[in-house]
């Protein structure tokens, strides 16, 4: 018999209705059935959620930290994309 | 703390470089300085990456062993209302024990191996579920007493550097209050009972006195780790202060209790406002972090009986697993 460890999973929860899934941390479970009900019984003890989330962690694709300002970059000299790049006079209301 | 067993057992850790460059360490403690966190793939000095690997699953395993003391307790509760609560309570250190190992995972170390660390007796776990629960007051005193001291320990840790780890904290933190309160009211009913029943909550309180202040770990001037847990924001109070706040606002929950603090040098400063206490029994302290407490050996024994009774049940889950993925496949 094998000893290998369940797999890795991350949890997202909908805290409410309305809101989006947030990622709530991780938990181990064999199979996606089993993720799902060590998710709720972890993390939504005192009623956190009315949904849940369970994504095998090796199937995330992540961007790379070490990278992030490269990454990132395309959008840093962009700034004509803010409101507030614009000069408008006091007296124009309603813009 | 959870944690007091990197204050003594650590070899130097922090002092061991993975060969990092100046420019590398400046610049990381840069970020530290500006409050930034540290998530988990970013950057990070072999030894940060070491000391919270040791803290944070040294955390977890504290969390685990201490269903122990309390489980103990679950069949003989006086009532069901009782019995419900602590199973409740028992079953949040099991889920914050989760968080924890979460958190460690995301530093690169697996479950297996942690749990393997603790079973080995090679990782440690806090001195404080090495004492056992004689009487149904002591479940009151753990509540109150090595709940509220572990509140004041993980407080800061909310704002610890790691974020997994902070992250982990605030959800812990914001479940420790119910474990603190109930502990408290076990402790009140009992001081508002009859003669016996204040008898055993002060004898309660007389065994869990002395232990829940050596979970703070030794006198800082005895402390060989905390200065740079301390510049990497792991750490934000020292041993000597997180005890000193716990003196302090426990003296009078005592005084409402009606109970007396076992220690005949206690006072309060005027001056300061601060209690002075009698010097720790760390002779025993050390005793029981090296193995030697009361309750070591039956800890140990039942964890390792509860996780390799349990081996079948991991095995045939894996085992059903596959046979449902093979099934899905040739569908």
């Amino acid at each position: 018999m094998t000893k290998q460890e369940w797999p890795l999973y991350e949890v997202f929860i909908r805290s409410k209705s309305g809101l989006s899934h947030r990622h709530a941390g991780s938990v181990h479970a064999a199979d996606d059935e089993m993720a799902l009900n060590n998710a709720r019984d972890t993390y939504t003890r005192r009623t956190e959620g009315v949904s849940i989330w369970v994504v095998r962690s090796d199937q995330i694709v992540a961007s790379d930290p070490a990278e992030s300002s490269a990454f990132f970059e395309p959008a840093e000299d962009k700034v004509y994309r803010h409101p507030t790049f614009y000069d408008i006079p006091d007296e124009v209301e309603n813009l | 703390m959870y944690t007091q067993g990197l204050d003594q057992s650590g070899r130097g850790d922090s002092a061991k470089s993975g060969g990092e460059s100046k420019e590398q360490l400046d610049a990381f403690q840069a970020r530290i300085d500006a409050e930034e966190k540290i998530e988990a793939k970013d950057w990070m000095p072999e030894a940060y990456r070491r000391t919270l690997i040791r803290q944070i699953s040294q955390h977890a395993h504290s969390e685990i062993i201490g269903m122990q003391p309390e489980g103990n307790w679950l069949t003989r509760a006086p009532s069901l209302k009782r019995k419900a609560i602590l199973l409740a309570k028992i079953q949040d250190e099991a889920g914050h024990g989760l968080y924890l190992y979460g958190a460690a995972e995301t530093l690169g170390v697996s479950r297996d191996q942690m749990v393997a660390d603790l079973l080995s007796g090679k990782a440690k776990y806090s001195s404080i579920f090495n004492y056992p629960t004689l009487t149904w007051a002591d479940i009151g005193a753990i509540g109150w007493l090595v709940d509220g001291a572990a509140i004041m320990n993980q407080i800061p840790l909310c704002r610890c550097s790691y974020g997994p780890y902070s992250r982990a904290m605030i959800r812990v933190c914001k479940e420790e209050s119910f474990h603190q309160r109930q502990g408290f009211e076990i402790m009140l009913t009992l001081c508002r009972g009859t003669e016996e029943q204040k008898a055993m909550a002060q004898d309660a309180l007389n065994r869990f006195w002395w232990p829940s202040l050596m979970m703070f770990g030794p006198n800082d001037s005895a402390s060989k780790h905390s200065a740079q847990s301390m510049a990497w924001k792991i750490k934000r109070f020292s041993n000597d202060e997180l005890r000193q706040k716990f003196i302090d606002v426990t003296v009078p929950q005592a005084d409402f209790l009606g109970l007396t603090i076992p220690d005949d040098k206690l006072r309060q400063n005027e001056e300061t406002g601060h209690y002075e206490h009698s010097e720790i029994d760390w002779q025993e302290f050390f005793e029981v972090i090296s193995g030697n407490g009361p309750c070591n050996k039956e800890r140990m024994a039942k964890r390792r009986k509860a996780h390799d009774d349990g081996a079948w049940v991991r095995e045939a889950a894996r085992a059903h697993a596959a046979k449902k993925a093979d099934a899905s496949a040739a569908a």
